[in-house]
């Protein structure tokens, strides 16, 4: 395998060194202008053909964006997100044979108050992004990470799927679509197949959205805004942070798109970032998840899809194509920026990766095509969603509801509850398996009143209803490492503590009613 | 002796935080016995620009994995990387890839 890679590096340099004036691949005419892949040389004009011709392929291909869709695009501000934006509004401006036809909003998430940012320095990137989203013309929504404490329980229920549509719809979809442009093409040519009165209306609309976030509530209420930094002072390392970002992040992305009537997100994620996600989920304790994480789409959540249209560019072609071609990002310090190598799991698999990728110029593609080669067991769209416990935070399928007796994870549950019963009063309250949680709630509670006594509930009012729900019991193997990595569960927002006590209750009563019901199984031997 | 060259320096995707977070800059290389290269660029650079954390700009003698360098708006790899001689006026481009800058 090395002696391999040595002879492929040889080979490269031999091609690439006397290559000052080196022509394209393609054309074989053009000056070389980048190289991408081993040692593929393009110029200006091919390579800008190659990433707009890729961009369509890949939605093409998949065949999910139905046209007409509402779709809404996550832009971070930074490369591959803006150079996503960047190819939507070339897709949907030319009259070409291949042109995107469906009807595109943007949404920034503003988390700054996560980062440490000053409000000067968010407001500034904020009116900065403001101008960028508004020379597209498209609708755009700013939401604010501090939000996510006004957030409703419903952002974590998995709403059963649309109704799928059938194989070969699409085809007559676009059809119909077509037909209708040309109809509407025939009275008001000009904008396609979009009606300017409505595209109007909409843009409009969206500004007084804007509008409204900014004056209204001027980024968020004091209050939130000291909540959310609690909420990520009491996590203890940078993983868990960035873990939980993600998390909060993903689920207001979700909520706005729900509320404002978009069902598919696409987010900018690149092949390079796909690959050191699915190599850091992996030491997350995610791999349970990997498929839906790095996947083209992620039908988790049901009702909204979610798909990475710019996992088959490498960050190296963006970034080029953004400079070549004056595709304006911004870059907006997050968590890890001038981290040390080693200060996260997610960080210290960037650097890994890039290294890697330095000197064996395949490491990226042949990680990436790896994630492309994954599927869950369960097919996504089974009719029993209901059924299919989810996660909590990541509402990925629970990976850790019948742990084998054999399992690592069983043996690792069995030790943790050993060690916990030598804490006596621990152990008294409520079960072995919630008493973990419970005592850190009621130690921590000491300390920072306000967290666990504003939800109306004394800490230790009573035994049989742990005030601090029992988070764990609801969540996959990594989410549970992320809240292990927290101080005490009292700082995170409303909507998940009440979304984890409803489920307490409901099992709780499925529990107390379960001898009246009839039992599945017993239902289906008798019927056959 | 090769007279002294201007170069013009640009710093992108959260490298300029390195350089005080400033994107552009204009310099002046002294002039010298033998013609500037790019590997004595990053030295120099490392000793007159770079503000804070050199390991997250330099490594070893070259630029740290993740950072894509433009010379004249041309990828760097297809003029000699570390050994491409600089002329007077040129454009060099650093843009960071990675997450965080």
């Amino acid at each position: 395998m090395c002696q391999v890679d040595e002879e492929y590096n040889e080979q490269l340099e031999k091609r690439t060194v006397p290559s000052v004036s080196q022509r394209c691949v393609k054309c074989k005419e053009g000056t070389a202008a980048l190289i991408i892949r081993a040692g593929d040389a393009f110029c200006r004009g091919c390579f800008k053909d190659y990433f707009v011709h890729k961009f369509r392929a890949m939605l093409g291909k998949n065949r999910l964006i139905f046209p007409g869709e509402r779709v809404l695009l996550a832009v971070s501000g930074g490369q591959a997100s803006s150079s996503m934006l960047a190819q939507v509004q070339e897709g949907l401006s030319r009259n070409a044979p291949k042109k995107l036809r469906f009807t595109p909003g943007i949404i920034y998430i503003d988390e700054g108050g996560a980062c440490g940012q000053s409000m000067e320095e968010r407001e500034g990137v904020i009116a900065e992004l403001e101008t960028m989203f508004r020379a597209t013309g498209y609708p755009f929504h700013i939401v604010h990470l501090e939000q996510v404490f006004d957030l409703p329980i419903s952002v974590l229920e998995a709403v059963s799927s649309a109704p799928q549509r059938p194989e070969g719809s699409y085809k007559a979809a676009v059809e119909q679509f077509v037909q209708n442009a040309r109809v509407k093409g025939s009275c008001s040519p000009g904008e396609g197949h979009m009606d300017p009165a409505v595209l109007d209306a909409q843009i409009q609309l969206s500004h007084l959205d804007t509008q409204d976030l900014a004056n209204g509530t001027p980024p968020s209420s004091l209050q939130h805004q000291q909540d959310l930094e609690r909420l990520f002072a009491s996590v203890r390392t940078l993983t868990a942070k960035e873990d939980m970002l993600q998390t909060l992040r993903q689920h207001l992305i979700v909520h706005t798109a729900r509320t404002k009537g978009y069902t598919k997100v696409m987010m900018g994620d690149s092949c390079s970032r796909l690959a050191v996600k699915l190599l850091s989920n992996i030491s997350l304790g995610r791999g349970a998840s990997l498929a839906v994480d790095t996947g083209f789409s992620d039908q988790r959540y049901g009702d909204v899809i979610i798909v990475r249209p710019m996992r088959d560019y490498s960050s190296k072609e963006i970034a080029f194509y953004n400079r070549m071609f004056g595709v304006p990002s911004i870059f907006i310090p997050g968590l890890d920026t001038k981290a040390p190598e080693k200060a996260s799991i997610q960080h210290l698999t960037e650097s890994f990766v890039t290294m890697l990728q330095a000197d064996f110029p395949s490491t990226v593609s042949t990680i990436y095509r790896t994630s492309e080669k994954l599927h869950t067991a369960r097919p996504p769209h089974s009719s029993e969603m209901e059924t299919v416990a989810k996660c909590l935070l990541c509402l990925c399928a629970l990976d850790t509801k019948e742990a084998e007796e054999a399992s690592a994870f069983h043996a690792t549950l069995v030790s943790e509850r050993l060690s916990e019963k030598r804490v006596p009063e621990s152990a008294q309250v409520g079960s072995a398996s919630t008493a973990d949680t419970v005592g850190q709630c009621c130690s921590s509670g000491v300390g920072q009143e306000g967290g666990c006594s504003s939800r109306g509930q004394g800490c230790c009012s009573s035994n049989l209803t742990p005030v601090t729900p029992d988070l764990k019991s609801l969540l996959c193997y990594s989410c549970r490492l992320t809240i292990k990595d927290m101080t005490g569960v009292e700082s995170l927002p409303p909507y998940i503590v009440s979304e984890a006590e409803r489920r307490h209750r409901r099992s709780q009563m499925k529990k107390e009613i379960s001898e009246f019901l009839l039992d599945d199984e017993e239902d289906e031997v008798a019927a056959s | 002796m090769a007279a002294p060259i201007a170069l013009h320096l640009e710093f992108g995707g959260g490298a300029e935080l390195l350089f005080g977070g400033v994107k552009d800059h204009q310099v002046t290389l002294p002039g010298q016995s033998q013609p500037w290269d790019m590997k004595q660029l990053l030295v120099w650079i490392r000793g007159n620009l770079l503000k804070e954390r050199p390991e997250l700009f330099v490594q070893g003698d070259t630029v740290r994995p993740g950072i894509l360098v433009l010379i004249n708006d041309a990828d760097w790899e297809l003029m000699g990387e570390l050994s491409y001689e600089l002329q007077d006026q040129d454009n060099v481009v650093f843009i960071s890839t990675l997450h965080g800058g």
